[in-house]
């Protein structure tokens, strides 16, 4: 098992005072190198559940097992490091930084993760999701799709067990999506990392074995 | 990649902003070393307590000024004594050199200030231990139209020896005296006012046409200054006034020899002032100072002369005037650093608002709070680092530049090297200050919002 929630609640307070319940999950489990699709409209808590899962944003009640590790027990430094050693993260918007090369985006994970940057590995990433030839280009001198590229290559950087993708290709041309869901689904396979990618467009969620509607899968959408 | 790494990226990714910082810290830095080297200069400079001569005696006034002008000279002689009191000084039993010094007239070419003296005035060391040097090759200045000069004007005129010059007389009239002196010697540099003065010979000096006083101002002066009548000052120097009376014959008689030829007679001569040095006993080190205040006492009651120990009239003026000064300075120099302090403040504490989603994909990419508040600060650090490192050399660079300039102007010599100690406390002081104004923003790093601003 390589994800594990149970009883996840969080809620945000509204200028008036009151609690606005956001998310509610039961149950979910995704297994070691299992590839889900989470598809539902905007403002579903997608982005919530996402940040939840990686510790970003602490539920209010329920537990978060990753590997068997409950990070929602972990100290925030301590949840961090985890967050940089076992879990990647595909942005919609990249989030990758502009004053960083392709080359050294990905080796900043690193750095976060272990102290030290594995220079070769991160080389043989970026050579993998076709970038061996734009390592020293910074983010403004790379296309759109380019980006997106580098920031799965720094996801997979400090080999992770669960890989998060939201919204992955909302940013891309129709013509560059399917190579990088392409390429997503592939590196992870080859990695054995585990995906959970969470889109709106139920064409891309075809490409997946497992399919969760949020509808379903958020309790509280079904309560409203 | 470590921090330090990132911090340097973020300051080049913002070059033109960080740029602008690390050059107002440069500049503050560069004021703070021209401030200390400043103090540094003027202390230096006027700290006479390893000077060789325990007295300068010299006509009665400011002793300020006579120490002034003549252990610096820097400003113009007021009064002068006459040779017959140099006499009797030199005959006093307890002084052991004294040394009579003419001033007052300049070079033509660079204004340096020339001093006519003897050579006895190089047999005493300018400072403790430390005695004047000439090229072995070169002489001191023993004949009448012989000059030694000091290593600023031998550099600054471009002078060797054997070079002629002549000399503009003090005063409104910027005459230029028709006798050439010929430098027989250049002085090993010594780091003080001897540098930029010209030595002539003091004969030479004294038979410059117009050097001699006229006879009848110089009897009124001598009985005016030892308390005599003209008559007891005719009868000191009978023989000189006879001596005169028959040049004056021999020279209306027909042989049209310039008056200079014949030795300028005593009553005419007059000296700037006299520096001395009390006869020592090595079986008591205190009695030469004590004899140096006996002999000055005597003075106050007597003559129009005074005798003043060169120490106490800078130590007044360091104490009160350049004391002053000086903490003003340093009062600036701390200011200076407060407003560096802001500027970079301001810089990163602006950039923070426009960094928070940098930081929030830094922090979602597994790093800490601490190392995000860590890069701030290095990042503070780092640039306060480079300003300082350039202001230092910009302030030195400043100074190497300005030199020569404050030296011809203002006559205090400056070694364009110089260092000041206290500069090595600017670099811990510059660390302390980038971790207080960087401790802000670091907060303000430490605190960003992760999921807020990675949506934003």
């Amino acid at each position: 098992m390589s994800l594990k929630l149970i009883s996840i609640h969080k809620s945000y307070k509204e200028p008036s005072g009151e609690n606005l319940p956001v998310l509610d999950v039961p149950e979910f489990e995704l297994k070691t190198g299992e590839q889900a699709a989470l598809v539902g409209s905007s403002g579903g808590g997608k982005t919530t559940l996402l940040n939840i899962i990686s510790g970003i944003t602490t539920p209010d009640s329920g537990q978060v097992l990753i590997d068997n590790v409950e990070i929602t027990r972990l100290p925030e430094a301590a949840r961090d490091r985890f967050r940089a050693e076992r879990i990647g993260f595909v942005y919609q918007t990249f989030n990758l930084l502009p004053a960083f090369s392709a080359f050294e985006n990905v080796l900043l994970g690193m750095s976060f993760a272990r102290g030290r940057a594995d220079r070769k590995h991160a080389k043989e990433l970026l050579e993998k999701v076709g970038l061996g030839h734009r390592l020293s280009h910074r983010p403004g001198q790379l296309s759109v799709g380019e980006q997106q590229r580098v920031s799965i290559a720094r996801a997979l950087a400090n080999r992770p067990s669960l890989m998060l993708a939201d919204e992955p290709t909302a940013s891309v041309d129709p013509a560059n999506q399917d190579k990088i869901l392409d390429l997503i689904q592939s590196m992870c396979r080859e990695h054995n990392v585990s995906l959970l990618l969470v889109t709106h467009a139920p064409e891309i969620a075809q490409r997946f074995d497992r399919v969760v509607q949020l509808a379903e899968f958020n309790q509280v959408l079904q309560k409203t | 990649m470590n921090l330090f790494n990132i911090a340097l990226k973020s300051i080049r990714q913002r070059l033109l902003a960080s740029s602008l910082t690390a050059l107002s810290v440069a500049l503050g830095v560069a004021l703070m070393i021209a401030v200390l080297v400043a103090n540094k200069i003027v202390t230096q400079s006027f700290d006479l307590q390893r000077i060789g001569y325990d007295l300068v005696v010299g006509p009665k006034g400011s002793e300020l000024d006579l120490v002034l002008n003549t252990i610096f000279r820097i400003t113009p002689p007021i009064e002068n004594l006459p040779w017959r009191y140099y006499d009797e000084v030199k005959e006093n039993k307890h002084i052991g050199v004294a040394i009579p010094i003419a001033l007052g007239d300049s070079t033509e070419e660079g204004g340096f200030p020339i001093l006519g003296t003897t050579v006895e005035y190089f047999d005493v060391e300018y400072a403790e231990g430390k005695r004047f040097q000439i090229h072995k090759d070169d002489s001191w200045p023993r004949g009448k139209w012989e000059s030694v000069i000091g290593a600023t004007v031998a550099r600054v005129n471009g002078w060797k020896v054997g070079d002629e010059f002549q000399m503009v007389h003090g005063g409104q009239d910027d005459h230029v005296h028709e006798e050439k002196f010929k430098i027989v010697g250049i002085l090993a540099p010594t780091g003080t006012p001897n540098d930029r003065t010209v030595f002539v010979n003091l004969t030479g000096f004294f038979a410059i046409a117009g050097h001699e006083k006229p006879v009848e101002e110089a009897i009124a002066r001598e009985a005016e200054f030892f308390g005599e009548t003209v008559e007891q000052v005719r009868a000191y120097h009978a023989d000189d006034l006879k001596e005169l009376a028959a040049h004056a014959d021999h020279d209306h008689t027909g042989h049209d020899h310039a008056h200079h030829d014949h030795p300028t007679p005593s009553l005419q001569r007059e000296v700037t002032a006299i520096l001395v040095r009390m006869k020592e006993d090595p079986k008591r080190p205190t009695l030469a100072q004590s004899r140096a205040i006996e002999f000055a006492a005597q003075l106050r009651e007597g003559f129009k002369a005074q005798a003043v120990n060169p120490i106490r009239p800078m130590q007044r003026l360091m104490n009160n005037l350049v004391g002053n000064v000086r903490m003003i300075l340093l009062y600036l120099t701390a200011i200076i650093i407060v407003v560096s302090g802001i500027s970079i403040f301001v810089s990163i504490y602006n950039s923070m608002s426009e960094r928070k989603r940098e930081i929030a994909i830094m922090r979602a990419l597994g790093a800490d709070r601490m190392q995000v508040f860590s890069i701030i600060l290095t990042e503070s650090i780092i640039l306060c680092l480079i300003g300082g490192l350039v202001g230092i050399l910009l302030g030195h660079g400043l100074i190497i530049a300005a030199a020569p300039i404050v030296t011809a102007r203002t006559g205090l010599v400056i070694d364009p090297l110089i260092f000041e100690p206290l500069e090595l406390t600017l670099i811990p002081i510059m660390i302390g200050l980038a971790a207080l104004v960087g401790f802000i923003p670091g907060l303000t790093a430490y605190r960003t919002d992760v999921a807020e601003n990675l949506s934003s």
